[in-house]
């Protein structure tokens, strides 16, 4: 079956346009489709199930931050993959950080297990009806988000950093805190 | 050859020298080859730059038989804890050696989830910076745990310095 962008957009736009917040085809020529954070798991069960669709396989779960957006500072972002067309297709939804709660999409696609379990531990996204939240890649006592824009890069614990060496204007021989 | 008076088909030096010389020359090293330092490690081990030469023929991969830590490479702060265990299963004499940048001080990577330099969770004999270290370097390294392996004296890890350290490691 052939699907490209413009047969994707159509159909989607007929069948579902509840779903639809805004569709836009982005710089690498993936459809991203933009949604509701209470409609989520009903949009992806329909581009799961829907004949004329079948995105089958979860790609990928990933969160973004931006901190300047207010009332939409995280956002995930499915990539959805449909093997028998070849076709890729984005759904992002947005929504406050002081509400960092998403429906788990561990019922639909297993593999969202890990993925959702990467997406707490760095930036403290709580995914409900999740079967296992726990911290997956860092030290499970670790007690902040590390990818959250406010937490800097660098190790808080080292001394002995300089700041000329980083092109960094500042204090020299300064303690790194 | 250490200090000693020798003779015909004989030769008489203290007993610290002579252990000495027998366990500097059959190091059995434990690879802890974590990323791109373990590749030259590899690299060190074969035919080129061959280490066996040096009596690391044989290498353990159990730390219960196993004279030399080698860390090669960036540890995490997840793997710290398992470093230290297998540093605590070796029995003494026990050294380590620090190969690669990542190692030693973590490296490039000044992050929230690299160790800075493995020194904060185990003792380091001999540190050998480089990202990687060529095998020439991690010949050298190898050459003064060599140094130090022979002039260990032999009440060392009974001496009261040796236990501040291993307290200070918080090491039983």
């Amino acid at each position: 079956m052939k699907l490209d962008n413009d047969t994707l957009q159509a159909h989607i736009e007929q069948k579902a346009p509840q779903f639809v917040k805004n569709i836009e085809l982005a710089l690498d020529g993936t459809l991203t489709l933009e949604t509701d954070r209470a409609q989520i798991l009903d949009c992806l069960q329909f581009l799961r199930d829907d004949e004329g669709l079948q995105f089958h396989f979860l790609t990928s779960l990933c969160c973004v931050h931006y901190p300047d957006h207010a009332g939409r500072e995280f956002g995930i972002v499915y990539l959805l993959h449909n093997w028998r067309s070849q076709t890729r297709l984005r759904v992002k939804i947005f929504f406050p950080a002081d509400d960092p709660h998403v429906p788990s999409a561990t019922a639909l696609w297993p593999t969202a297990n890990w993925m959702e379990r990467q997406e707490y531990d760095f930036f403290g996204i709580i995914f409900t009806g999740h079967p296992d939240l726990k911290r997956i890649l860092n030290v499970d006592d670790l007690d902040v988000f590390p990818m959250r824009k406010e937490y800097r890069l660098e190790d808080g614990t080292r001394t002995d950093k300089d700041d000329r060496f980083f092109g960094r204007t500042g204090n020299f021989d300064r303690r790194f805190d | 050859m250490p200090e000693g008076y020798g003779g015909e088909g004989f030769f008489a030096t203290s007993l610290s020298q002579a252990v000495g010389l027998a366990r500097a020359n059959s190091i059995w090293p434990l690879p802890f080859a974590t990323s791109c330092c373990g590749i030259e490690f590899m690299a060190t081990m074969g035919t080129n730059y061959d280490l066996a030469r040096f009596g690391m023929e044989r290498l353990s991969f159990s730390p219960r038989q196993a004279d030399l830590l080698m860390v090669m490479g960036t540890i995490a702060k997840k793997m710290g804890p398992v470093l230290k265990q297998v540093y605590i299963q070796m029995a003494e004499p026990k050294w380590v050696i620090a190969v690669g940048a990542c190692a030693s001080s973590g490296g490039i990577f000044d992050t929230y989830s690299v160790l800075q330099g493995i020194d904060k969770v185990i003792p380091v004999d001999v540190y050998v910076p480089g990202c990687p270290p060529r095998p020439e370097q991690i010949i050298d390294g190898i050459m003064k745990i060599q140094e130090l392996v022979k002039n260990e004296p032999l009440r060392r890890r009974y001496s009261p310095e040796y236990q501040f350290l291993m307290e200070k490691y918080q090491i039983d």
